[in-house]
């Protein structure tokens, strides 16, 4: 991560952090070094894995990840430094003097495949029928060193029963190596803490709180450890089953929406670079497999801009002008992950989340009420599928509360890599799609819906639409090309402020709300955006001391690294550097659109005069679009 | 487990990290406290101990799996550890676990009705050259024979 010099990581795991000189060429600024008998000159401090890296010399890892903190514990990495007595985990030897390594010399190769002999000794099960095949760490180093048979044998039977207890995530620990990759990413990346290695010796195993079953301790469902997991150990509840039997049914009507990140992220299940969008491919692929409609969550990222918006303005009108006792700043309410943990971790704060449901679940609530109206279908025969980069979403889902329509509002959550897996399962190449569009009557969505995929997204969407809401001019004129730089970017927690000089007339949907914006004159919307819940929980320690972040107005927090983009739904594997491509196809596909703003989708206006008729925050919108959260508690039973 | 009963256990563990501190490297010692006072660390005791030093539950969990002497489900009231490294093995340790399971009249692991004697093996007691060692609660003996250690169970309380 950005941050990683404050992670709370025990001293032993911290990343062993040299000062670095100024400049290099000071004396001590950097050491010559050896490796494989060339000589090369790298910043003091540097270890040995980097220094490699940079000079383009390979040296396999398995427990090291660019997120997370140095663990050393796999030892895959091992090179030959000159004058020691054993080989070195180069992933955790920093440089602070000159030594001669070697990375090919044959203690080094055979030590190597020795550990992966090690590792596959423990590791039960066949690749072909794991989910990671051909995309497994551990595989393709088998590969990569030539192993050819078990030396040391092959476990027979599965030590461990399948916790297939969550909605989300699902926990094969047969497959597990003990890399603690998922342990650092829980406790360290994400602060949330359900993971760590129980037992000792032989009988150690990557366990839970007493090793109750995942979906009784407080997991928040992210299923960044299943991004990181480097074999098939953990992977997500997986409903392909279910959608398959709904599409071959001939009775049932299967409706899909797909969220903006899975589009800029499911060239790689294809072999292609990262930062790619297949939007339109997409589209047609989802048509050939046999989903009967194609919405875009996009129109509901406009209609939870409304929501929301609207929202915050009430609440800050009544804390502003009828001076009522308000839960301010308000919290974002789309990324289910945050939602959880502050359930979990800040149940006092519960009334500062918007009411306003994740697009995903308006979407669910609209297609059981106003979509089955319009097209005369018994919504008991709809079949409601969403495509979504997260495995919270599939946890989202099944709320007991998230039933407004009548039914359950979205029956399956779908990952980024089971839709890919279905379009592989039905013959399709998806890039040689034609390309084609969103069925009506949701048809177009605006940039601003496309962008909640990044972090920053939601309120830079919300952003554009509120302040044009307020000032009546275009966001054009204060920030070039409706780009507001202040909330982009890859930073754990962004603070910005927003002078508000001038107030134009009260737009007409919200009028009934406000009766003018002169209370807001000369007033400064402070605004904060977070991602990670380890920032998170920074923020919201921040708040609860009373800290800057109390007094802002609107916060956004994504559970996940990125924000959507970096869900733990999305191809594996993902890395900071992909992560920025995947924002760079978002806001590229933004800039591309005639609708940027959400306030312009004609959609979005239309809904709110044919069928949401009291406006954003009124009776009807309240009852399907809003929701209430549980004060879950840290209190594991 | 009472209300009463939590509040108490909850004073316990704020007066233990009152003495040690709230760093995580107090863990250990707090942990040792309440295992030598309840012979076991509950559940509640454990989220207890992991709130007050701002760690994860798990963490705990952990940390109490790892090591022997701490233990998390109550055991007998006294812990009997038989040596099963391999110089005691060849002294003559499996007399002594035979002749110990039929007078206590359980295996290896498990504490017997009236919750008097639980039985266990240890690594290593660090008395190669005296095997077969025994230690009963925090005390070693040394040189058993099966007689020895069947005799030794009987003056236990």
């Amino acid at each position: 991560m950005e941050s990683k010099k404050t992670l709370r990581a025990p001293v032993s795991q911290k990343p062993l952090v040299i000062e670095k000189p100024e400049n290099p060429e000071y004396i001590g600024g950097s050491v010559s070094i050896e490796i494989n008998e060339k000589k090369f000159s790298v910043p003091l401090g540097t270890t040995i894995l980097e220094a490699c890296r940079q000079n383009q010399i390979h040296i396999p890892t398995l427990c090291h990840h660019e997120d997370l903190c140095v663990a050393g514990v796999c030892r895959i990495c091992v090179v030959e430094v000159e004058g020691m007595r054993t080989l070195q985990a180069s992933c955790a030897f920093p440089i602070t003097a000159p030594i001669k390594i070697k990375t090919t010399s044959n203690a080094v190769r055979r030590s190597r495949k020795h550990i992966i002999d090690l590792l596959l000794s423990e590791h039960y099960g066949e690749c072909y029928s794991c989910f990671r095949n051909n995309n497994c760490e551990l595989q393709s180093l088998a590969k990569e060193y030539g192993v050819d048979h078990y030396s040391f044998g092959h476990i027979q039977n599965p030590r461990y029963e399948v916790d297939n207890s969550s909605y989300s995530v699902v926990r094969d620990m047969d497959k597990c190596i003990l890399c603690k990759r998922c342990v650092r990413t829980c406790i360290d990346l994400q602060e949330v803490g359900v993971l760590e290695a129980i037992g000792r010796g032989h009988d150690t195993h990557i366990g839970t709180f007493w090793d109750k079953p995942l979906a009784e301790v407080i997991c928040i469902n992210c299923g960044q450890c299943i991004n990181r997991c480097p074999t098939g150990a953990l992977r997500a509840n997986d409903p392909r089953d279910e959608i398959w039997s709904a599409i071959d049914n001939p009775k049932k009507h299967v409706v899909i929406q797909t969220a903006p990140s899975p589009r800029a992220a499911i060239c790689e299940e294809f072999g292609m670079e990262p930062g790619t969008s297949l939007t339109g491919e997409m589209n047609t692929a989802l048509r050939r497999i046999g989903f009967d409609v194609v919405f875009d969550t996009n129109f509901t990222a406009d209609l939870t801009i409304f929501e929301e918006g609207t929202e915050l303005i009430q609440r800050l009108y009544n804390a502003l002008v009828k001076k009522e006792q308000v839960a301010l700043p308000q919290f974002t309410s789309c990324s289910p992950g945050w939602v959880k943990y502050l359930e979990h971790f800040y149940p006092e704060y519960v009334d500062n989340l918007s009411s306003a449901k994740s697009p995903q679940q308006m979407f669910g609530a609209l297609i059981k009420t106003f979509y089955a109206k319009r097209k005369g279908i018994d919504p008991k025969d709809i079949v409601s599928v969403a495509v979504m980069p997260c495995s919270a979403k599939k946890f989202e889902c099944n709320r007991p509360e998230m039933v407004d329509s009548g039914f359950k509002d979205v029956d399956y959550g779908l990952t980024t890599r089971e839709l890919a897996q279905m379009i592989k399962e039905a013959g399709i190449y998806l890039p040689e799609m034609p390309k084609s569009h969103f069925d009506d009557p949701f048809g177009e969505a605006s940039g601003a819906g496309l962008i909640f995929g990044a972090t920053g997204g939601v309120m830079e969407a919300a952003l554009r639409t509120v302040v044009e809401f307020i000032t009546g001019k275009k966001i054009e004129n204060i920030f070039a090309n409706a780009d507001i730089t202040p909330v982009r970017g890859f930073e754990g927690i962004k603070y910005a402020e927003l002078p508000i000089s001038d107030v134009g007339p009260v737009p007409k949907l919200i009028a009934h709300l406000v009766p003018d914006w002169n209370w807001l004159k000369g007033a400064t919307l402070k605004i904060a955006v977070v991602h990670g819940t380890a920032n998170a929980k920074k923020v919201m320690d921040d708040i609860k001391a009373g800290g800057k972040f109390s007094e802002c107005h609107f916060i956004e927090f994504m559970a996940c690294p990125g924000g959507c983009i970096g869900g733990g739904g999305q191809p594996i594997p993902t890395t900071p550097e992909i992560r920025k491509l995947r924002a760079k196809a978002i806001y590229d596909e933004d800039k591309s659109l005639p609708v940027r703003k959400s306030h312009e989708n004609r959609h979005v206006v239309e809904i709110y005069n044919e069928f949401l008729t009291d406006g954003p925050c009124g009776h009807i919108s309240h009852k399907l679009l809003h929701t209430h959260y549980i004060k879950r508690g840290k209190y594991i039973a | 487990m009472f209300v009463a009963e939590k509040n108490a256990l909850s004073e316990e563990i704020e007066s233990y990290v009152n003495k040690y501190g709230n760093d995580r490297s107090a863990l250990l010692m707090i942990l040792h406290e309440i295992q030598n006072k309840h012979r076991h660390i509950s559940e509640f005791a454990q989220q207890e101990v992991a709130r007050l030093l701002n760690i994860h539950p798990v963490e705990v969990y952990s940390v109490i799996s790892f090591f022997a002497f701490l233990n998390s489900n109550p055991k007998g009231r006294n812990l009997v550890r038989i040596c099963q490294t391999i110089s005691c093995d060849m002294k003559g340790k499996s007399g002594l676990v035979k002749a110990i399971e039929r007078e206590l009249g359980i295996k290896i692991g498990e504490t017997t009705k009236d919750n008097k004697f639980t039985v266990e093996y240890a690594n290593c007691l660090g008395l190669c050259d005296m095997g077969p060692a025994m230690a009963i609660n925090d005390q070693v003996f040394l040189q058993l024979t099966p007689e020895k250690a069947v005799e030794l169970l009987g003056k236990v309380k």
